[in-house]
């Protein structure tokens, strides 16, 4: 591996942390909006790492399944959204 | 139109690697068939218009993404980043009508909005008007200018 | 190594934003200015991840010549698009749903929305 694929890895570690940290307001939240804006930011998160792992393993299918993570997250979201304002 | 050639061109950009073969075009076509055929609004009668495939529009667009739209996501985030340290705010929603026609110029304006500096569009309703939650209001009521600056001249010229 | 040092620069401010996010997420009192600190903050990081990504795979497909970066690189810009539309608008879907499920921005200096929905509600009564 070269270097800066030591520091993909590093990076997608803090990532993984960050969405740890973001739990907090995803069990708290006191409203459900509130949760829900946590779990998009998580969504985010989760598909930038899995770009970054892309890159780490040399694999160009992980990148796919970023692109493939982020629209499905996209439609949960929206859906959640309807839900929300009593459409479904 | 506009959609049938992007989902044309996303399946032969996402499948190319190296070269391209004519069973790779054939499943293209048909993928891209099928994605209109599902799409909402492929009854509507501007689906079919070449509008969105003018090449001037999509060189202004480039434009407005490299320069304002660039400069301004710059911005926002440095001023978001000030007010999370600092917790400065004085938030409320007031609205504005940017006189938007087409959903395609709608949609580039409300996300602009949400990505630059203070500004959200919580809701757009059937007359085109904004309505937009501001983080720090300078004034009750707004006008275009202080909300968006020049991104309501620059939709305007690019989907108008 | 010197590939290394620029990727290093582009990763530290998505880290940096990205924190910002998140630290955003528990700072700001109500469901819309967390929208903000959320939204605005995570796709600028996950940007710059993008842009770490493609001058990574830009410099190893001048350097190497092989193709596999080159399609990384596609890959990623693609990424990089859905990412750029998909996530303002979800944000504008959930505060629109959070505002017509009845939360509403709670310090507010004004509240045009508001005001409009009642006008419609007494209308319709």
């Amino acid at each position: 591996m070269s270097a800066s694929q030591y520091l993909f890895a590093g990076t997608a570690l803090v990532m993984a942390v960050l969405i740890v940290a973001l739990l907090g307001r995803l069990i708290a939240g006191p409203t459900i909006p509130d949760r829900l804006v946590a779990l998009d930011t998580v969504n985010t998160l989760v598909s930038g790492i899995m770009l970054l792992l892309g890159a780490v393993y040399d694999a160009v299918v992980m990148v796919d399944v970023a692109i493939v993570y982020m629209a499905l997250s996209f439609v949960s979201t929206l859906y959640f959204a309807r839900y929300l304002e009593g459409g479904v | 139109m506009f959609a049938f050639v992007m989902s044309f061109f996303v399946y032969l950009l996402l499948s190319w690697s190296g070269s391209i073969s004519i069973q790779e075009v054939t499943i293209a076509l048909l993928v891209a068939v099928a994605v209109v055929s599902v799409a909402s609004g492929s009854s509507r009668p501007g689906f079919w218009s070449l509008r969105g495939l003018d090449p001037r529009r999509w060189w202004l667009f480039l434009r407005y993404v490299c320069g304002p739209f660039a400069v301004g996501l710059t911005l926002a985030n440095w001023d978001v980043a000030k007010r999370v340290i600092t917790g400065e705010i004085n938030p409320g929603i007031v609205k504005f009508n940017p006189r938007l026609k087409t959903d395609m110029g709608r949609m580039m304006l409300a996300n602009s909005i949400t990505l630059t500096p203070g500004t959200l569009t919580v809701d757009i309703d059937d007359d085109g008007v904004f309505y937009v939650h501001a983080i720090n209001l300078t004034s009750l009521a707004p006008t275009e200018q202080d909300i968006c600056g020049t991104f309501g001249q620059w939709t305007r010229r690019i989907t108008g | 190594m010197i590939l290394g040092f620029f990727v290093g620069l582009l990763l530290l401010v998505s880290l940096f934003f990205n924190c910002l996010g998140v630290v955003s997420l528990y700072r700001f009192p109500d469901v819309y200015t967390r929208l903000h600190g959320a939204t605005k903050c995570s796709t600028f990081g996950t940007l710059f991840v993008v842009f770490g990504l493609l001058l990574y795979s830009f410099a190893r497909f001048m350097g190497e010549g092989e193709l596999r970066f080159l399609v990384l690189f596609i890959h990623v810009v693609v990424g990089g698009i859905v990412l750029l539309i998909s996530n303002p608008t979800g944000a504008h879907a959930l505060a629109r749903a959070a505002h017509r499920s009845g939360i509403l921005p709670e310090p507010s200096a004004i509240d045009v929305l508001e005001e409009a929905e009642k006008r419609k509600r007494e209308a319709a009564a």
